[in-house]
């Protein structure tokens, strides 16, 4: 159609075109995606939401045997007071057969003078096979290994988290913390 | 226009394929492609493309403050703040939303105004016109309970304004009330039904909006001139490029002004009040809604005195309620032939009076009532005595020194004596605005119908092709 309103006097400069084109179409690419990017970005997490992502725990209130439970985020966190046998068998362990191999040492932290607690073991509180929360001695099951037992599929972890038996590929993932004192730790997502 | 030919030709097999099954591509490209359309289309023509987009952004940025807002009582206005201060790009989405009501209305005003100049209500456009006053009802409403969201102070104390309006309907008003309410007051159950209402309107809008484009695409575009196409050769181009790069270049400038609102003054639309949070003890002195509804608001006060049973509470309620109505007869208002007012030169005036008379209802919805536009004279003082001999009487000064000694010497001779202000007369935003309200509906209701009766067009073309080439024969076409 509009070939037949072209009048012989119009030339159809192809390069200008070409020109306008390209031009038209980079300039609404590139638009797009500069208006794409806010859009996107707002759903990853807000300022408030970073900033409400660490904890500091009073390890003292941890009763021996027991553990608590600390939601970061509202990600599960457990902090688990081992008796003197229990980390017998978490060192034990290291020599086991183990899936995820992790001597029980690697998986503390240094408290501020370098040493380390080893009746404080704090881990992350999701199974890893697909984030169930396993259940722990105030539940009255620890599993086979005496650590924690996941209910949904199955897995066992031992008294240094790590996983003994069941479908769950690796350990209870150690979160990162720090020892702000002897009896405090700072958990962080 | 629904008459001619599609001329799409799938190419590839698979478009071959699909076109038998969904001729979804057939329907895009006759729609939006090689939909002819009048070659003589300005600028005030644009607006619908450029509503379209205000419709597109505000769906889009609406549902993502839809994320991150709580629509309770006591999380409502922290989780706007939220928005704006923690979500990422929270501010400039919220920017967007909010100045975008104001450009969404902006284009419409300017997109009905044109529907009104040119004549586009009329046959065979009327269902056209129909549908967009659907549109314009659902976009008052969308955006009136969307301005509640943020629970600031004038979202509560406007929703009650608005929703106290239906308690003037006689005998069913107060339980209308309550049910809108869903209680005996505006609440936290007020809030959560206004979001969920403010989240499904956009959709009905955008179905709405389908009919409105099915329903221009019927008869096709009316035009400057007001003609039918005659001739789709000499008449009419292709909507792909000639109007898609038009309606684009407009877009465009479009969003220039709506960014530099967005960037630069995004709350220059809004009211300051509306950052405190609701507190349904204490409503803002002066109580306002957002500018695209002020000259609705002005027709609701300008209402004061009643007429035979019914008291004025409820006359201006229907007054309100009717100027929009107005807008749904109006194509059988106007009787003239004649579509576009550049050839009614008697008209054309009017319209333009009309325009004038919507931006003052604007201007007296904004201001107090009240307040004096021109004083006649000035405020006096006036004392009001009964003096010692019993007899009443009053008088009035100038100054304050002479009124307070006079009072005080009436005092001490033993008589009673209050100082007042006697207010001197004026012509006031009251009044002005309920000149404009006579206009607004003397308009529709009465030079519309008669002047189509009486005037004279003028100057009138044949045809769209006559209007752009004059009375000459186009040349000819040259052989090849």
């Amino acid at each position: 159609m509009s070939d037949s309103t072209t009048t012989a006097t119009e030339q159809v400069d192809e390069e200008r075109r070409d020109f306008i084109h390209v031009a038209a179409i980079a300039a609404t690419v590139g638009g797009a995606g500069m208006v794409a990017y806010p859009f996107i970005d707002q759903m990853n997490a807000a300022g408030d939401t970073k900033a409400a992502s660490s904890l500091e725990v009073d390890v003292t209130k941890v009763p021996v045997g027991g553990e608590i439970r600390v939601l970061i985020g509202g990600k599960p966190f457990f902090l688990r007071h081992r008796t003197p046998e229990e980390i017998a068998a978490a060192v034990n362990g290291n020599g086991a057969r183990l899936p995820d191999p992790e001597t029980d040492e690697e998986r503390l932290m240094p408290l501020p003078d370098g040493s380390y607690n080893p009746a404080i073991l704090v881990t992350s509180g999701a199974c890893t096979h697909l984030g169930c929360v396993p259940v722990g001695p105030a539940q009255g099951n620890v599993g086979e290994y005496g650590g924690w037992y996941c209910p949904c599929h199955g897995s066992h972890y031992d008294t240094s988290g790590r996983i003994r038996k069941g479908p769950a590929p690796s350990n209870l993932p150690i979160p990162d913390y720090e020892w702000v004192s002897d009896s405090v730790v700072k958990i962080s997502l | 226009m629904s008459g001619h030919e599609s001329t799409y030709e799938p190419k590839s097999g698979f478009t071959k394929w699909l076109d038998n099954r969904l001729p979804i591509v057939r329907l895009a490209h006759d729609s939006f492609v090689d939909f002819p359309t009048p070659k003589n289309l300005n600028y005030w023509y644009t607006f619908g493309g450029i509503l379209a987009v205000c419709l597109v952004i505000q769906i889009i940025t609406g549902v993502v403050l839809a994320m991150h807002y709580t629509a309770t009582v006591d999380e409502a206005f922290g989780s706007v703040e939220r928005i704006m201060r923690d979500v990422p790009y929270g501010w400039l989405i919220r920017n967007i939303h909010m100045v975008g009501a104001s450009m969404f209305f902006l284009a419409v005003y300017v997109h009905m105004f044109r529907g009104l100049y040119y004549g586009s209500y009329k046959a065979p456009r009327e269902v056209l016109w129909l549908l967009g006053c659907v549109i314009f009802l659902l976009m008052m409403a969308t955006a009136f309970l969307g301005y509640m969201l943020p629970w600031g102070q004038m979202s509560l104390h406007g929703a009650n304004v608005i929703i106290n309006l239906f308690g003037a309907i006689p005998l069913v008003g107060e339980s209308i009330q309550a049910w809108l309410m869903g209680g005996p007051s505006v609440g936290n159950q007020t809030l959560q039904r206004f979001f969920s209402l403010h989240y499904l309107l956009p959709f009905m809008i955008a179905g709405v909006v389908i009919l409105h484009i099915w329903a221009l695409h019927v008869p096709g575009n009316n035009n400057p001139t007001g003609q039918e196409v005659q001739d789709v050769e000499k008449d009419t181009v292709p909507f792909h490029p000639y109007y898609t790069v038009k309606d684009g270049f407009a877009i465009v400038v479009f969003l220039i002004i709506f960014a530099a609102f967005v960037f630069y003054a995004p709350n220059v639309l809004g009211h300051a009040d509306n950052y405190i949070e609701a507190n349904p003890l204490v409503t803002p002195a002066h109580i306002v809604p957002e500018w695209y509804l002020l000259p609705f608001y002005a027709i609701l006060r300008a209402i004061t005195f009643n007429i035979g049973p019914i008291d004025a509470k409820l006359l201006g309620v229907i007054f309100m309620f009717g100027s929009i109505a107005v807008l749904f007869a109006l194509p059988w208002l106007d009787t003239s032939k004649v579509k576009s007012m550049r050839y009614r030169p008697v008209a054309k005036q009017f319209f333009f009076g009309f325009v004038v008379a919507c931006l003052l209802l604007s201007w007296c919805g904004a201001e107090n009532p009240d307040n004096p536009i021109i004083k006649m004279g000035e405020d006096k003082l006036i004392v009001t005595y009964t003096d010692a001999a019993g007899l009443e009487g009053s008088r009035v000064f100038e100054e304050y020194a002479p009124a307070s000694q006079f009072r005080e010497e009436t005092v001490t001779a033993g008589g009673t004596a209050s100082l007042g202000i006697q207010v001197a007369p004026a012509f006031r935003f009251l009044h002005l605005s309920q000149l404009m309200t006579l206009y607004y509906f003397a308009y529709f209701l009465i030079i519309l119908p008669w002047l189509g009766l009486r005037e004279r067009p003028k100057g009138e073309p044949d045809s769209i092709h006559q209007s752009i080439l004059g009375n000459e024969a186009p040349a000819a076409a040259p052989a090849e």
